[in-house]
């Protein structure tokens, strides 16, 4: 178990490493004109290699590079280009809005999820077991972006002129300002990512749950005079959740790098756009800052996935 | 893909479990016909009411494609022809359907059936190309890492752990911002991100596959290596990656279209889905057509490929659906 973890944490740093080294190498290639930019258009040569040189631009690359990381160890992930603000700051500012939006959906997912699946699991080929399906399918092809808008066009602006504004066209709310105005800000972004995300969950619930019913101990319960609902949910969702967990901790990881789509749509600025938009920027810091922070949080999350399984199937050993 | 549901967890990749060399005996007695699993598979998706339907729908989005032209010559208007005066209207917002503009005109008076006609060209090839690529890197590590096994399997199964945990809508977007969106990135973008899942399934396919006897046969024969990998083990690992091809394919469809709608696809004026929906979205309130047209051809598009995946799933893996009996 020990050594099982530290070879994952080993495999975790490896994997961080190897993204601040791609990343670091990619803006290397490209054309860099932050400095240039931030000068503006009427600045001499002299000022653009002053602001380069406080940027720390002119130094070699892999002197950039090994700054970087080892203020990384400490801590330190840099400051902005353009309003000189430390990079954890705009991480720490940005990650709330993000895990509101992602702890959210994912309830929200996971309890339609595996609720429909498990319906559709106890009445298999039934018309509800093809309906759930076949909706669940729907939102599954549907992409993240257009459900956003959809529901933005009805939701919002249907309801507005109808004369009865529910929800904001976009933005966030702090949690510190009420309950009632930061969930109305995020109803709809809850929404679009729990439905494009759900499908995932009825499609998994239903095989799980199917294999599992088909068993023989659940035949065993079933004849010991159990009723159906706790054969259901006591012997049968229990032990069909090990791959649902498994989904859930991968997707909720990779989430929280930053939900880009749907911030983007509802101009919530989590992590996904911060990250757009120190793209667009070539904000180098902030961007590196964001993918190391996305790549972590992948990280932390595949090895809980694989802790929890030990302790939710104890077949698993970890070596 | 941080937006994307991922497929991995979706399907279950176990193919036929017979080999190709014991299916093709000639028949025993007449009357019975030897199949080889592919036409078993065929014969069960042709049955599949869903998959064929779906199939039919790809067929003629792909004949909307290559007719885009067509489109042009049957409307006159050009793809990337801007009508100020007819299109627009005196305030200078896009026009909604009309006998002139069948589903309407965009943002610059442009028709956007014809534009919509034209943007299933970069949709289903951005889509099959990408997925081609992705296969072909990921059944070549995969049977590299399960067959050769020790230090280069080692090497490669980290490889695919770390390519697993890239944020990949992030890097993808990094990336493009960087070279420039062509067609050619995009594909290669893709590609260079996805082909770990594929590798991961290939691999654990051939690791259970490697001692069969048909192997050891094969190299007493005096096979290589490269011969044992591509011609013995190549075929019996094909059927999950084909089941999981297909489902790749709507993914990558949508993730090009949601790279476009972020404004990395295809420079303007390409005509291309998810670069319509993100121009259509200032529009939204004032004009649905401009949204709902590209957003329901693409919706149409990934859907008839996701019922034709599940079908391809179920052909190829009966036992899937079948065994529920209550």
């Amino acid at each position: 178990m020990v050594r099982f973890l530290i070879r994952r944490v080993a495999l975790g740093f490896l994997v961080l490493w190897l993204i601040t080294v791609a990343v670091f190498g990619l803006f290397f290639v490209a054309p860099n004109n932050v400095a240039r930019t931030l000068a503006g258009r009427q600045a001499t040569p002299e000022t653009v290699a002053a602001i380069s040189h406080r940027l720390g631009l002119d130094q070699p690359l892999w002197k950039q590079y090994l700054d970087f990381v080892g203020n990384a160890l400490h801590g330190d992930l840099g400051y902005d280009y353009y309003h000189q603000v430390p990079v954890t700051t705009i991480l720490g500012s940005a990650l709330p809005i993000t895990l509101s939006l992602v702890f959210g959906a994912a309830f929200l997912w996971l309890g339609l999820g595996v609720f429909n699946g498990v319906i559709s699991a106890t009445h298999p080929r039934s018309f509800t077991d093809r309906s759930l399906t076949a909706l669940s399918l729907f939102f599954y092809s549907t992409p993240t972006f257009l459900l956003g808008i959809l529901l933005l066009y009805v939701l919002y602006f249907r309801l507005t002129l109808a004369g009865h504004t529910a929800f904001p066209a976009g933005g966030y709310a702090p949690f510190g300002g009420g309950l009632g105005p930061w969930a109305q800000h995020l109803v709809l972004p809850w929404f679009t990512l729990a439905l494009v995300s759900a499908a995932t969950y009825t499609r998994l619930t239903r095989a799980s749950m199917l294999d599992v019913l088909g068993e023989d101990y659940v035949r065993t319960a079933r004849s010991k005079g159990i009723g159906e609902r706790r054969v259901v949910l006591r012997h049968g969702l229990r032990a069909a959740l090990t791959p649902i967990v498994t989904q859930f901790g991968i997707d909720v990881g990779s989430l929280l790098g930053g939900v880009v789509v749907t911030e983007t749509v509802f101009s919530l600025p989590g992590l996904g756009k911060t990250a757009i938009d120190a793209i667009n920027q070539q904000d180098l810091p902030v961007i590196i800052g964001i993918v190391l922070f996305a790549a972590a949080a992948v990280v932390v999350a595949n090895i809980l996935v694989d802790l929890a399984y030990a302790v939710l199937d104890p077949r698993v050993r970890l070596h | 893909m941080s937006d994307t549901a991922d497929v991995v967890a979706v399907m279950s990749p176990s193919g036929p479990e017979s080999d190709p060399h014991a299916t093709t005996r000639p028949t025993a007695a007449k009357g019975i016909e030897g199949r080889t699993p592919w036409q078993l598979a065929w014969q069960r998706l042709r049955r599949d009411r869903v998959a064929m339907v779906s199939l039919v729908v790809i067929g003629l989005i792909v004949l909307m494609a290559i007719a885009a032209p067509l489109a042009a010559l049957v409307t006159g208007h050009p793809v990337n022809e801007q009508y100020r005066t007819i299109g627009l209207t005196p305030d200078g917002l896009p026009r909604g359907p009309s006998s002139e503009f069948w589903l309407g005109t965009d943002d610059l008076g442009r028709d956007i059936l014809v534009r919509i006609a034209y943007g299933a060209r970069i949709s289903l090839l951005v889509g099959v190309a990408s997925t081609i690529l992705t296969v072909v890197i990921g059944v070549v590590i995969g049977l590299a890492a399960g067959f050769l096994g020790g230090a280069v399997d080692t090497v490669l199964a980290r490889l695919i752990d770390v390519v697993l945990s890239v944020p990949f809508l992030l890097v993808a977007i990094a990336l493009v911002s960087i070279t420039g969106p062509s067609l050619i990135v995009t594909v290669l973008v893709i590609g260079f991100f996805s082909w770990a899942s594929v590798a991961r399934i290939v691999r654990g396919q051939v690791l259970s596959m490697r001692e069969r006897e048909f192997v050891e046969a094969a190299r007493s024969l005096g096979a290589s290596n490269s011969r044992i990998m591509f011609v013995d083990i190549l075929p019996n690992v094909l059927a999950p990656v084909i089941v999981y091809a297909s489902l790749l394919i709507p993914v990558v469809i949508v993730v090009e279209a949601t790279l476009s709608f972020l404004g990395l696809g295809l420079a303007p004026p390409t005509a291309d889905w998810g670069g319509m929906i993100s121009e259509a979205q200032t529009y939204y309130t004032t004009s649905w057509w401009f949204v709902v047209f590209p957003g329901a051809a693409l919706l149409i598009t990934t859907l008839a490929f996701n019922l034709l995946g599940d079908g391809i799933r179920d052909a190829f893996d009966p036992r899937s659906e079948r065994l529920m009996a209550k």
